[in-house]
């Protein structure tokens, strides 16, 4: 605990707990678990937690624009299966990664109009146009669950990479971290989606484009979704669309919440997303080393989010200053 | 056509004998009885998801089968939801046209037994697959995942051999689903009876592969001596031997796994060494187990629930060793087929 020095508690909100959390599971462990400690087990450790940071930085964007984006895990899984699928079939592969591209960058359009400009809640369009994906690809585009990569093919020599005896996802990961850093932190653009999110009405009678950025954050969803997919595909040889029935987007929402982004938009950052990320893979791996059953190890996942959020609720109080017109 | 040209080789075949030895009788009431119990039943097929390979082989050899006698196949995909499968149930039971037959792909050991009394209720034949329920079906047909799990020990031990570590990794499928908990009995059942081989460590994948992936390589890491690993499925186990390959430990790891035995799925990945030995279910038999047992409980007369039959698959475990051009079913294959009809 040596490294949050007297924590004042009226300072500390929920990324400080949360990551006083992991530090406590991370020297706990460290003590306690043999082979915890050793590098390739926290190269391990980020890389399991790679994917999941990859989408939890696109639904980053959006959360703290005050959206949210459902359908991250259908666009993630069915648009890599549908790449694969055209390859296996024959088809050459500039062509069908143009195909995939522009239906990448349709169903973001489309969440982005229908948000932005029909005024439809977040939650509902992300939900069905989610739904829509998997369903019409599953149904019309793919013929199995799983589709395999093509042998030789770049994505499979992508899953092969290292550097330094590190897997490639750890370093794309850490790459769009740090450029959605800078994006948020340095660009007018990045800015005005704080603004937005903190109050879209106010952002707007100040001339700031809400509607076209939200458009934007949308799209950059789903472009971050289709590379979380590629990455996926390099790893395993193959994409399994089952996924899109996991708790994969759960836990995608729960690295951004837990990391402190309000689902009420306008706050946080990539920070956050790190230390949720950082959270749940040092869990999730001690509880591996230490043989915990799956069951109990949804239950333990839960019984920290919640104590973290109960922590927040006591020491952070929401009254009506605090409050937000808007809060899911 | 084809059904009509053997129909009349027979019949010019019967006229033939018939007229050779008089003394038989000149018509063998049996098509006639079959035709009569079966023609027009309906039969439907529910697994958890149509989208992988072992319901599709089902679904391609019973629908030949069926219509073959003048039934009706129809399938149902809940894509993995056990909800929808739930609806999907009670919706062919209360509807116009119920199935005579539901063959039903459990998802665990209790969650559609209401539901399959309820069938049984209104008449229609219950037949669970692969996965095994607290109910009494009329027919179960599948693997003795018991077994199973034994096999894949066995073929663990021996893939280890002797002056191994003598350590073993299991991924597990999950708490829940029947064949994951009884092929992790089967295994132990072999390894109790050779105690210097240790179980390790035994995560559960969830049956997904990015999940494998990750437990198989933090168990990689702890015990970089493991000399095999048993993956509960060959669904999930791309995510194990992705470890595998990651930790450069190819070739050092025996990976055990099961499925369906199809090529793409099995047969390919042993050739290349992905996988060590699979312990394969022999598709095209085990459907025509269902089929056998479809005929006769249509033709036998007795209430639905009467008779609880357990028809089990013969396993074995498949080497690269021992592969042989018909160890695997194609289903690309099967699909070409289909589309060209």
């Amino acid at each position: 605990m040596n490294t949050i020095s007297r924590p004042s508690f009226r300072s500390l909100n929920q990324e400080g707990i949360v990551f006083a959390i992991a530090v406590v599971l991370f020297v706990v462990a460290a003590i306690g678990l043999p082979g915890f400690i050793d590098p390739n087990n926290l190269v391990a450790i980020v890389r399991s937690v790679s994917v999941l940071g990859i989408l939890a930085l696109g639904m980053a964007v959006v959360v703290i624009g005050r959206g949210i984006d459902l359908s991250a895990v259908a666009i993630m899984a069915m648009s890599v299966a549908w790449y694969l699928q055209l390859l296996n079939t024959g088809t050459p592969d500039g062509l069908a990664f143009a195909y995939v591209l522009a239906g990448v960058l349709a169903i973001g359009l489309l969440n982005g109009f229908l948000v932005a400009y029909a005024d439809v809640p977040a939650i509902f369009v992300t939900l069905a146009t989610g739904s829509f994906v998997f369903g019409y690809v599953r149904s019309q585009l793919i013929t199995q669950d799983a589709v395999p990569v093509p042998q030789g093919h770049w994505v499979e020599l992508l899953g092969g990479r290292r550097f330094l005896d590190i897997p490639i996802e750890v370093f794309v990961f850490a790459g769009l971290a740090f450029l959605f850093f800078l994006f948020l932190r340095y660009t007018k653009w990045g800015r005005y989606i704080y603004f937005a999110g903190d109050n879209p009405v106010a952002a707007r009678n100040i001339g700031i484009p809400v509607r076209p950025m939200l458009v934007l954050r949308y799209v950059l969803s789903a472009l971050v979704a289709l590379i979380a997919g590629l990455l996926t595909a390099a790893s395993l040889h193959s994409i399994n669309t089952r996924v899109v029935n996991s708790t994969l987007l759960y836990d995608i929402v729960l690295v951004a919440v837990i990391g402190g982004i309000g689902l009420s938009g306008g706050r946080g950052g990539v920070r956050n997303v790190l230390v949720g990320a950082a959270l749940i893979g040092i869990l999730l791996n001690a509880m591996t080393i230490i043989d915990i059953p799956l069951l109990y190890q949804n239950l333990i996942k839960a019984a920290i989010l919640l104590g973290a959020i109960i922590v927040d609720g006591i020491i952070n109080p929401r009254d009506e200053q605090t409050a937000q017109q808007g809060d899911i | 056509m084809k059904f009509i040209r053997t129909f009349m080789a027979a019949a010019t075949a019967l006229a033939v004998t018939a007229f050779v030895a008089p003394t038989f009788a000149a018509d063998d009431p049996g098509p006639a009885a079959y035709a009569q119990a079966l023609k027009g039943k309906r039969v439907m097929l529910v697994p958890l998801a149509m989208g992988f390979d072992l319901a599709q082989g089902w679904a391609h050899f019973l629908k030949k089968e069926v219509e073959g006698w003048g039934g009706v196949f129809e399938t149902r995909d809940p894509n993995w939801v056990v909800d929808a499968g739930a609806q999907a149930i009670t919706d062919a039971i209360s509807s116009d046209t119920r199935p005579d037959v539901l063959i039903i792909h459990a998802p665990d050991l209790n969650s559609y037994s209401k539901l399959m009394k309820k069938a049984q209720a209104a008449g229609t034949y219950v037949i669970l697959v692969d996965n095994p329920a607290n109910f009494p079906a009329d027919a179960f047909v599948g693997s003795d995942w018991d077994r199973l799990g034994q096999l894949e020990a066995e073929a663990a031990i021996k893939g280890c051999g002797e002056n191994s570590s003598k350590k073993l990794g299991l991924v597990q499928g999950d708490q829940a689903n029947s064949s994951s908990l009884y092929q992790y009995a089967g295994i132990m059942k072999v390894l109790d009876k050779h105690p210097d081989f240790k179980v390790v460590a035994k995560p559960d994948s969830n049956w997904d592969a990015t999940t494998s992936r990750n437990v198989t390589t933090t168990m990689l890491q702890q015990n970089p001596d493991i000399c095999a690993i048993i993956d509960f499925w060959d669904g999930d186990a791309t995510g194990a031997s992705a470890a595998i390959r990651d930790a450069k430990l190819d070739g050092k790891v025996f990976l055990v796994t099961t499925g369906g035995g199809e090529k793409a799925a099995d047969c390919d990945k042993l050739q290349d060494g992905t996988y060590g030995a699979v312990v394969m279910t022999d598709l095209a038999r085990q459907s025509g187990d269902m089929n056998a047992i479809i005929k006769f409980l249509l033709q036998s007369g007795q209430p639905a629930g009467t008779s609880h039959t357990y028809i089990y698959t013969l396993e074995k475990a498949t080497t690269k060793a021992d592969l042989k051009p018909d160890s695997c079913w194609d289903l690309k294959a099967l699909q070409a087929e289909a589309a060209a009809k």
